[in-house]
């Protein structure tokens, strides 16, 4: 008897488990208000991207047209795939000591894998995640970028950015 | 000569008659046979084509998302632009495949199901060939496609397609049974093996509401074996892309691959319109004794839409079944088929057996 009611009990478990499910699909299916994905190019002037969306790698300016990189090299040595090269040069700073500044800082976004390592080992967090996406271009050479903009100097660190 | 929609026996009957006053009577059945053939040609394409957009918006809605809708207004003609797609793929060679039972294998599953469409009443007086036994005929005929699965499995010289063939034919054996014991209880409730008879006899109410809870549960049974016949999913353990790529039709490409595709799809829409036909009365429109005026309405709508309505109906929940259970494993699908559903399926056929004997069923 026990067996026969296990069965039964088996059987209408199962249709009240699979009647669940179909609820849940159902009442999407007949709330197309819910649809979540968005329609790209129709949309494309008001598109905000989220905060963490890795687009491409950047070096933010400030007004005066500095930077904070310091032509460490961190970034390149930690890039997997050898997407980033740094040309830095000697100088001598006005108070007649030699320093070592950032010549050209190469992103080859064409080999990165958006991985993030260069931008959370960068000492002086030159560089951060650009919300920028559209990358398509007809020559691959134009993904080649440097990331200093020209004739940019380096942000000479104060006390609060220190603390950062 | 007056023709309308609610019948086509007279339209079919001038056609017959026209033709055969220009030539003699062979001739004019050949020539019918073409017309016929060309008309399913017609409707197959099209139905297959808007079948495969209809089951991807349906479920592009359960994900949320939008489905095609880039070719035309809402996407109404991407599956044409595939098509064309795929006729102009290159069709590749397989190297050690038998090119012949390869080639074959697709021809084969297509038509199967062109023959299964042949016996579907459509309208009052509106199908190719009324059989006498056109529910066995059916189910004889629907299960052909599995032999060129099989050959289209074994044939590829691809240990995917072998497993995926395989588990097909395990599949198809099993649940051919069931499908054949679920419309028997229709048969029972009928008396009769012939699908314009079974349709006339729901003239007062459908047989699903006339044989009320084992009608239910022959409805219930016969949508799930009929997704397993027809490969879908959650029982699509032939293709199951995700562990044999695409199962028997992973060699497949271009427009033997489309065969494939609209087959699938072609079975679907054939099933559900027997499913439609026995169960929910098929282009009979919806009655209840004795409410004249409701009757008179609903006369009102063609049989042809009181048809399709049904099929699109069943089509619509099979669909739902797809995107909505996940895929079970072979043993599982071996044991709901013969632990589950053949018994189930067993006492209702005595049960119902039992009830057209006492009569208590709405005659
Ligand atoms: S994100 Fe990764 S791959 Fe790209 S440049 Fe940085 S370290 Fe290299
Ligand atoms: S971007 Fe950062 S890690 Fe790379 S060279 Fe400049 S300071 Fe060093």
């Amino acid at each position: 008897m026990n067996v026969i009611f296990n069965y039964f009990g088996d059987v209408f478990g199962a249709i009240k488990s699979l009647w669940a499910g179909m609820c849940v699909t159902g009442y999407y299916f007949i709330h197309p208000g819910q649809i979540v994905t968005q329609k790209y190019p129709e949309n494309r002037r008001k598109l905000v991207m989220f905060e963490r969306f890795k687009g491409e790698v950047i070096m933010p300016h400030d007004e005066n047209n500095q930077h904070a990189c310091t032509g460490c090299g961190i970034c390149e040595i930690n890039c997997p795939n050898g997407s980033i090269e740094i040309i830095s040069k000697k100088i001598t700073n006005p108070e007649g000591k030699p320093e070592r500044i950032i010549d050209k800082h190469i992103y080859h976004l064409s080999m990165c894998t958006f991985c993030g390592l260069c931008i959370k080992n960068c000492p002086a967090k030159a560089i951060v995640w650009g919300q920028q996406f559209e990358h398509a271009v007809f020559n691959r050479h134009k993904l080649t970028r440097v990331l200093n903009l020209p004739r940019s100097s380096m942000k000479k660190k104060t006390k609060e950015s220190k603390k950062l | 000569m007056n023709f309308s929609i609610y019948d086509f026996t007279s339209f079919i009957n001038w056609i017959d008659n026209s033709l055969n006053s220009y030539m003699s009577p062979g001739w004019a059945i050949l020539v019918e046979l073409v017309i016929l053939g060309l008309v399913f040609i017609a409707f197959y394409a099209v139905i297959g084509l808007y079948l495969v957009l209809a089951e991807r918006k349906v479920c592009a809605l359960i994900q949320n998302r939008f489905g095609p809708n880039r070719v035309g207004p809402i996407g109404m003609f991407q599956t044409i632009a595939d098509l064309i797609k795929l006729l102009m793929k290159e069709l590749i060679y397989i190297k050690h495949a038998d090119t012949f039972l390869f080639n074959i294998a697709p021809f084969i599953v297509i038509i199967a199901s062109f023959m299964a469409i042949a016996a579907l009443p459509f309208a009052k007086g509106l199908h190719a060939i009324d059989l006498n036994i056109g529910i066995f005929y059916m189910i004889a005929v629907s299960s052909l496609g599995v032999i060129g699965i099989l050959i289209s499995g074994w044939s590829s010289n691809n240990k995917y397609s072998l497993i995926g063939a395989i588990r097909s034919g395990a599949q198809v054996i099993s649940y051919e049974l069931s499908v054949g014991l679920a419309l028997l209880s229709i048969v029972i409730f009928s008396g009769t093996l012939q699908l314009s008879g079974i349709v006339e006899s729901q003239a007062n109410g459908w047989w699903i509401i006339k044989g009320h809870i084992p009608a239910i549960i022959s409805f219930i049974i016969f949508l799930t074996t009929c997704t397993a016949e027809t490969n879908r999913g959650p029982f699509d353990l032939a293709e199951a892309e995700s562990e044999l790529t695409a199962g028997f039709h992973t060699e497949y490409s271009g427009i033997k691959f489309a065969f494939f595709f609209l087959a699938e799809y072609m079975n679907m829409f054939i099933l559900a319109a027997l499913a439609a036909t026995v169960f929910l009365g098929g282009w009979m429109p919806f009655h209840i004794a004795g409410w004249e005026g409701m009757n008179n309405v609903m006369d009102y709508i063609p049989p042809v839409i009181w048809f399709f309505g049904k099929t699109v109906v069943v089509i619509l929940i099979i669909m739902w079944f797809k995107w909505t259970f996940p895929r079970i494993r072979i043993d599982q699908i071996l044991t709901l088929e013969w632990k589950y559903l053949l018994p189930l399926n067993l006492m209702n056929i005595v049960l119902i057996a039992f009830i057209v004997l006492m009569g208590w069923y709405i005659k």
